[in-house]
C-alpha cells in the first residue's frame, strides 16, 4: 500500500499577465500520494489547487519543480512522449468547470464514450453506447439522457456526465476538481459512495479538491491545505481536523457551515490575518505525517 | 408588509425532441422586502428554470404554461424581452449558476462591471465609473482591484469569477436578487463573507433575495424561509427553524439524512434510493412515490395537496392527511445534525 504513485516536488507555476505583472499561482509545493490513497486538497479560492491539478495532468507546463508519476518524470519531453498513451488512460480529471469542459456539440452518449473509443478500449458491455448507459446509471441518470446535448441538462446533470466520462476509463489516478459542489446532497452522497467504491474495489487513487470540508473529512485519508499558492499544512484527516496548527487552517475549519440554523447563525469564526502570513516558511514535520509551514528554526 | 414578488401557480414546459419537459409545476410563493428565501432541491428539479422564468430569461423552447409573476405590484407574466430589459439590473438581478458562461470571456472583468453600471447610468463620467468599479470589486473581496481591472475571466480562479459576477449583479442596487448557487465555487471563509455580504445588502438596501443552494449549512446561515423542491414542485416550505427542526416531507428527511454530519464513521453515506423522474411524462400521483419508503397507496394515483402545518409551514405529502397512519419522522428536533 505504501508504494508512491505521485511525487510532486517543489512545484511552482507562474502566470504572466503582462510585461509587469505575474501571478505566482503555485509556489514551491511538495507532496506525495500513495497508491490507493484519497488525498484531499482544500484551501482558499484562488490558492492554486486547480493549477496543481492541471500541472499533474500535463495541462500546464510547470514553471519549476518536478512531478513524478510512477517514477516517470512527466515534465520531461522524451519520457512524456514515450509514455503519453499510457498516462492519458491511467490519469483522468474531472474539471472544476464541467460545463465549459464538455463538448457542446456532442451528445451525452458520445461524450462519455469518447475516451474509451480514443483508447480503443473494448467495451465490456458490448457496445460503447451500452457502456455509456451503464456509466450514466452509476451517477444516477437513466438512458433517456443519452441523446441529449449539454445545454439541455441542468448544472448537476452536466457535472455527472463529466464524472461518468472520467470513471469510464477506470483510472489509476483520478483528479477530481470540485466534483460534487453543484449536486444536491443526496446525489453528492451517491457520488462519494461511488468514489469510495472505485477506491476500495479498483484501487483508484483520488486527488479530491473541494470546498466542502465535511465531505473531505468523510472521504479523505489525508488532507492538504493551500493558501496563496503555498501548501501550508498536510496531515492525516482526523489529525488535521482535531489538531489544526497553521492559523489559516484554523480559520478555514472554523468556517465550516453547520446545517442547523440556530447553531449556524451564532457560530463564531476565527479570522485569519493575511498580513501575518509568512510565505517563506518551510514545511516542517511536527508529528508523524503532520507537516506545517513554519519559519525555519535557526 | 407588501410583498415584492409573488409567484402564483407557475408552470413552465420545455419542448424537446423527446417530449415536453415539465420543469416547473404549479409553484407558488411570496417574497417580502429584505427577506431571504432559500430554494433547496434535487439536481435537475427545476430550480434554475424557476429563476430564469422569473427573470424572463427562458430558452426559446421553454414556455410559461400557467400562473402569474407579480413583481412590485405589477403583473409581468406576459412582459416581452424589451419590457424586461428595463427591469433587469434595477428591479431584478440574477447571479447565475455557471460563472464561466455568465461572464463574457473576451471582455476584461473591470469593463464588464463598468458596463453593468453604465446600462443604468449612461451619463456617468469615466473616472466616476472606474471609481465605482473598484469600489464594487473591493466590496466583493477581489484583492488588487486596480491590477485585476484589465484581466480576463480565464485569468481568474473559480472563486474570483464568482465574486466578479456578484459585483456585476449588485452594480445597479437591485430590489430583488436571484442568486443561483452563488457560493458553491468559494472556500468556506470567503463563502461566509459573501453570505454576510448578502445579509448586509439585505439590511442596507432592503433587497429581497432568492438563494438557490445545495449546501444545507449555507442555507441554515442565511435563510429566513426555506423551500424544498422536487420534480418541478415545491414539496415543503417554511421558516428555516420549521424545515430544519420539524421537517415533514419524506424527501426533506432523505436530504437531511444524506449529510456527512449524520453519517460519521459510516461505511457509506445514506442516499435516497432510485432515480429522480425525467419530468417528461406527466406523473400520475406523487412524483416522489416510487422512491419514498413512507409512500401510501394513494401516493401512486393522486398528487398530494399542500397541507398546512402552521401559518408559515406547508408540505405536500399524504402523510399529513388526518386519515394517514402516524409516522415517526426519522430525524428532527434541535441538534440532530
Ligand atoms: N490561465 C490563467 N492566467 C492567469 N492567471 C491564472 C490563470 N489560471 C489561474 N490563474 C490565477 O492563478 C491563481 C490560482 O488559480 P487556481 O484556479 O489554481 O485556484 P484554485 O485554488 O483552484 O481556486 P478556486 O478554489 O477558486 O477554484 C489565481 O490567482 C488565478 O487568478
Ligand atoms: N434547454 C433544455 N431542453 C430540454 N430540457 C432542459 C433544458 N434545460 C433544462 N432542461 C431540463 O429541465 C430540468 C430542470 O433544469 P434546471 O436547470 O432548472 O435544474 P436545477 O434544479 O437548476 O438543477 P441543478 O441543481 O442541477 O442546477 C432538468 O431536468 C433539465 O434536464
Ligand atoms: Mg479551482
Ligand atoms: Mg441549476
Amino acid at each position: 500500500m505504501s508504494e508512491i504513485l505521485l511525487d510532486v516536488q517543489h512545484l511552482t507555476h507562474v502566470f504572466r499577465l503582462d510585461k509587469h505583472a505575474v501571478i505566482k499561482a503555485v509556489d514551491d509545493v511538495s507532496f506525495q500520494m500513495k497508491k490507493g490513497e484519497i488525498l484531499g486538497l482544500v484551501g482558499e479560492s484562488g490558492s492554486g489547487k486547480s493549477t496543481v491539478a492541471r500541472c499533474i495532468m500535463n495541462v500546464y507546463k510547470p514553471t519549476g519543480g518536478k512531478i513524478l508519476y510512477r517514477d516517470i518524470d512527466i515534465g520531461d519531453k522524451a519520457q512524456l512522449r514515450k509514455h503519453r498513451k499510457m498516462l492519458e488512460s491511467l490519469r483522468q480529471i474531472i474539471f472544476q468547470d464541467s460545463t465549459s469542459s464538455l463538448n457542446q456539440r456532442m451528445t451525452v452518449a458520445d461524450i462519455i464514450a469518447e475516451p474509451m473509443s480514443i483508447h480503443r478500449m473494448r467495451p465490456a458491455r458490448g457496445s460503447l453506447r451500452a457502456e455509456a448507459e451503464f456509466q450514466l446509471s452509476y451517477v444516477g441518470m437513466d438512458a433517456s439522457y443519452l441523446d441529449k446535448y449539454p445545454t439541455e441538462l441542468s448544472g448537476g446533470q452536466r457535472q455527472r456526465v463529466a464524472i461518468a466520462r472520467a470513471l469510464s476509463m477506470e483510472p489509476e489516478l483520478l483528479v477530481a476538481d470540485e466534483p460534487i459542489a453543484s449536486l444536491d446532497v443526496s446525489i453528492q452522497a451517491q457520488i462519494i459512495n461511488l468514489l469510495r467504491h472505485c477506491n476500495r474495489e479498483h484501487g483508484c487513487s483520488i486527488l479530491f479538491i473541494a470546498h466542502d470540508l465535511s465531505m473531505v473529512e468523510y472521504l479523505c485519508d489525508r488532507v492538504g491545505v493551500m493558501y496563496r499558492g503555498r501548501l501550508v499544512e498536510i496531515a492525516p484527516t482526523a489529525e488535521l481536523y482535531a489538531n489544526p496548527r497553521h492559523p489559516y487552517t484554523k480559520a478555514l475549519l472554523s468556517a465550516i457551515p453547520i446545517p442547523d440554523p440556530i447553531a449556524e447563525r451564532s457560530r463564531k469564526r476565527i479570522d485569519f490575518d493575511e498580513v501575518s502570513f509568512d510565505r517563506d516558511g518551510v514545511l516542517t514535520r511536527i508529528a508523524a505525517d503532520h507537516f506545517v509551514l513554519m519559519q525555519e528554526e535557526v | 408588509m407588501e410583498e415584492l414578488l409573488k409567484i402564483e401557480k407557475l408552470s413552465v414546459g420545455i419542448h424537446s425532441p423527446m417530449g415536453k419537459v415539465q420543469a416547473v409545476r404549479d409553484v407558488s410563493f411570496a417574497l417580502h422586502p429584505g427577506e431571504l428565501l432559500a430554494i433547496v432541491g434535487e439536481s435537475g428539479c427545476g430550480k434554475s428554470m424557476l429563476c430564469k422564468t422569473i427573470m424572463k430569461l427562458l430558452p426559446k423552447s421553454a414556455k410559461i404554461e400557467g400562473g402569474r409573476i407579480i413583481a412590485n405590484g405589477v403583473d409581468i407574466t406576459d412582459y416581452s424581452d424589451k419590457d424586461m430589459r428595463k427591469l433587469r439590473g434595477k428591479l431584478f438581478s440574477m447571479i447565475f449558476q455557471d460563472p464561466m458562461t455568465a461572464l463574457n470571456p473576451t471582455v476584461p472583468i473591470g469593463k464588464q462591471i463598468a458596463e453593468a453600471i453604465l446600462i443604468h447610468e449612461p451619463k456617468l463620467p469615466k473616472e466616476e465609473v472606474y471609481h465605482r468599479v473598484i469600489g464594487l470589486m473591493e466590496l466583493v473581496g477581489i484583492p488588487q482591484p486596480h491590477q485585476r481591472y484589465k484581466l480576463y475571466p480565464y485569468n481568474f480562479s473559480g472563486g474570483m469569477r464568482q465574486r466578479s459576477i456578484m459585483a456585476i449583479a449588485l452594480a445597479a442596487k437591485p430590489k430583488i436578487l436571484i442568486a443561483d448557487e452563488p457560493t458553491t465555487a468559494l472556500d468556506v471563509t470567503i463563502q461566509a463573507q459573501i453570505l454576510d455580504l448578502l445579509k448586509e445588502i439585505r439590511t442596507k438596501l432592503g433587497t429581497a433575495t432568492i438563494l438557490v443552494s445545495h449546501d444545507l449549512g449555507v442555507v441554515a446561515r442565511c435563510a429566513d424561509r426555506v423551500a424544498i423542491m422536487y420534480a418541478g414542485k415545491i414539496v415543503e416550505i417554511g421558516t428555516a427553524e420549521e424545515v430544519y427542526y420539524d421537517p415533514r416531507h419524506p424527501y426533506t428527511w432523505g436530504l437531511m439524512q444524506s449529510l456527512p454530519a449524520l453519517n460519521r464513521g459510516a461505511k457509506e453515506l445514506k442516499t435516497i434510493p432510485g432515480m429522480p423522474p425525467t419530468l417528461i411524462d406527466p406523473t400520475v400521483g406523487d412524483a416522489f412515490a416510487c422512491r419514498n419508503e413512507y409512500a401510501l397507496e394513494i401516493d401512486y394515483h393522486e398528487q398530494p395537496p399542500m397541507f398546512k402545518i402552521t401559518d408559515t409551514h406547508y408540505a405536500a405529502t399524504w402523510l399529513l392527511d388526518p386519515r394517514a397512519p402516524k409516522v415517526v419522522p426519522p430525524i428532527g428536533g434541535r441538534g440532530h445534525v
